[in-house]
């Protein structure tokens, strides 16, 4: 069971990661610092509401499939794979 | 027949053909395929599955339309919609699979040993997706009636007898392959008049790119800083910065939207249909990938849309259009009611400006900007067509969807978990589908006479879930001590103070005049409009379960031990040899 409980530590680190980074593009640059980030800007977007309307979504994209492919690994890490 | 009508036709009776071949090829046989396709769907499949499911016709037609309206404001819809899915993929959908059973309610009462919880959560899923189905039942009868020119009443009910024959045939197993083919028919149609558009205004074709690209005008001037230039003109707010309500709004606006997406029965079934917890992971991803496709493209919709609107309007400043010249488009939308002109100033010109006591648009519904927009900008017939078949598409795929949840959490939680344990197998599939042919009565019965809160209950479906039904699972799946008295006391007193902010800002079951502190902003706790609300509501969840588990002790060790198990994706014995 120990190797089990070391499992889950991992994965419980691993979601906090993701989630901090899913919280900061969307609540944090998207709606929190979109007006500081609206000074700056990317082709014709400011750059806060480039984050609100597309940059927040493809991160969540990324963000997934880098979650699954790090669990894949643990599992195998930790035969804990089906 | 005019040309536009036998192309819209051809598309929409074309893919209900479609439609029909695939659920005859997938028919039902077991309750295993009728609950969850047999467990055999691949994660790709999966994918776009979920995003037929997920993508409804407010996803299709009204959410461009209030972007359009609502400018940067309109961002809560496209971050909270997608964002859910990550909560998905990390914190319910590979557990929830790796305990193996069909619905969400059975979840809750395993991991909650309660009947009591089983039946709360039932109860919880059977308002949220009733409410959701009246929402596609108008849009499949606007999208004949308006198209078609057939009769409401008609157009309803050819929809209904659609999703008859391939859900109640083929069950989940029937619906995931019909929704595959219905998620490639909504997105052609969606991307297709976008990519036109898109090319129109700024030469670049990829409506992504386009949003921020320079117009094609010549004038170098970017599309969004015209935009900006043109509503700011006329005295509406800026586009890119004008926001819904205080900051504390939007934050829990996009919050409810996440927690409720990842809340909804409807799509978290769809993860009982893969092989593996592997498969459930990146079937999530899949499933964001496919959504994000037209999220993306949303933004840039509603963006051109508004503008393709105003240089329609005003092409030039000053020089408005003569009402007895407008096009086609205009009057074929004001036939419906749903755009209206008043000619205040009787200079016979239309004017469309901020100030209510000048403006001569009287009525510009937001529903119509999707189903407009390739008129407006004079696409061809063909691609008009198209997107009268992916509006239907969008409906009846999250209509059918709706009602296999519907339907399983009676025949399968309510009959055979709790009323008539001793079902056979072929009479819970018998079961299942006369309760899935009654919800569609049902549902088309609400669809042609639809209740005065059917707008308000789309916003109490995500506050329902995102109060209940989220925070159950959460909890139940991170906290192995959680007893089951302690998550019915908090998923009551979440639904319950949600409830009762709605209710108490619009009215007691949405009944005008019975609201007690009025929908005037002034009144809302903080700022958070009522839709918001859901947030606050799974907090108050969150806090009383874990007040009751400190007073009441914890869950059995049994129960402790089944989270141990479903927090690992091998099976027990497999982790006991290790």
């Amino acid at each position: 069971m120990g190797s089990n409980q070391s499992y889950w530590q991992k994965n419980l680190r691993l979601i906090m990661i993701c989630l901090l980074i899913w919280f900061i593009v969307s609540f944090g640059f998207g709606l929190l610092l979109v007006e500081p980030l609206n000074n700056f800007s990317l082709g014709g977007y400011k750059l806060g509401f480039w984050f609100a309307q597309q940059g927040s979504i493809y991160t969540f994209v990324a963000l997934i499939f880098w979650y699954s492919s790090k669990m894949n690994k643990l599992d195998k890490e930790h035969g804990v794979e089906e | 027949m005019d040309e536009l009508k036998l192309y819209t036709y051809i598309a929409v009776f074309g893919s209900f053909g479609l439609y029909f071949a695939i659920a005859w090829w997938a028919r039902a046989g077991s309750t295993s395929d009728f609950y969850v396709a047999g467990g055999g769907v691949s994660p790709v499949q999966n994918g776009m599955a979920i995003g037929a499911d997920w993508m409804s016709a407010a996803s299709f037609i009204s959410m461009a339309g209030m972007i359009a309206f609502l400018g940067y404001g309109g961002s809560v819809f496209l971050m909270g919609w997608t964002g859910g899915y990550v909560l998905l993929a990390m914190l319910l959908a590979p557990y929830m699979r790796k305990h193996g059973k069909f619905t969400v309610p059975e979840f809750i009462s395993d991991r909650y040993y309660s009947k009591t919880a089983r039946i709360v959560a039932v109860v919880c899923l059977i308002i949220a997706s009733l409410t959701y189905i009246i929402g596609q039942m108008k849009g499949v009868g606007v999208a004949f009636s308006r198209f078609l020119e057939v009769d409401y009443g008609l157009g309803l009910g050819i929809g209904m007898a659609v999703v008859w024959v391939y859900a109640v045939l083929g069950g989940m197993k029937g619906i995931t392959y019909t929704q595959i083919a219905q998620y490639c028919v909504l997105i052609f149609a969606y991307t297709i008049p976008a990519i036109f558009i898109s090319f129109q205004l700024t030469g670049n074709p990829i409506p992504q790119l386009g949003l921020g690209s320079t117009l094609a005008d010549g004038s170098g001037v970017y599309l969004l800083d015209k935009l900006d230039m043109v509503v700011t003109d006329l005295g509406f707010k800026e586009y890119t910065t004008s926001s819904m309500g205080n900051s504390l709004n939007m934050f829990a606006y996009t919050m409810s939207l996440m927690i409720g997406t990842a809340g909804l029965p409807h799509v978290i079934m769809r993860f009982f249909t893969v092989p593996s917890v592997k498969a459930a992971r990146s079937s999530a991803g899949y499933a964001l990938v496919f959504i994000a496709l037209l999220y993306t493209v949303a933004p840039a919709v509603g963006a051109m849309a508004r503008l393709n609107l105003m240089n329609t309007i005003e092409p030039a400043a000053g020089q408005n259009m003569v009402y007895a010249e407008r096009p086609q488009w205009f009057k074929d939308w004001e036939k419906t009611g749903l755009l209206k002109f008043e000619d205040k100033n009787n200079d016979g010109k239309v004017q469309y400006v901020a100030d209510p006591e000048k403006n001569e648009m009287v009525k510009v519904d937001r529903d119509i900007m999707v189903l407009a927009n390739p008129a407006i900008a004079n696409l061809p017939n063909w691609v008009i067509a198209l997107v009268a078949a992916g509006g239907l598409a969008a409906a009846l795929s999250t209509a059918a969807g709706l009602l296999l949840a519907i339907s399983s959490s009676i025949s399968h939680d309510l009959m055979k978990g709790v009323l008539t344990p001793n079902l056979s197998e072929k009479n819970e599939l018998l079961a299942g589908r006369v309760v899935m042919t009654l919800s569609i009565l049902v549902a088309g019965y609400l669809g042609l006479n639809p209740p005065g809160f059917a707008a308000g209950t789309v916003a109490l479906a995500f506050g329902l879930a995102a109060s209940s039904i989220f925070p159950a699972l959460m909890m139940g799946i991170f906290s192995k001590k959680m007893s089951g008295t302690a998550a019915v006391w908090g998923m009551c007193s979440g639904i319950g103070i949600t409830m009762l902010y709605v209710f108490q800002h619009k009215g007691i079951m949405f009944i005008q005049g019975t609201s007690f502190l009025g929908p005037l902003e002034p009144n809302w706790f903080l700022g958070i409009s009522p839709n918001a609300f859901g947030a606050v509501g799974a907090l108050v969840n969150f806090a009383v379960a874990f007040i009751v588990l400190k007073a009441k002790g914890p869950a059995p060790a049994e129960i402790q031990q089944l989270v141990e198990n479903f927090r690992i994706p091998a099976g027990a014995g497999a982790a006991h040899n290790h």
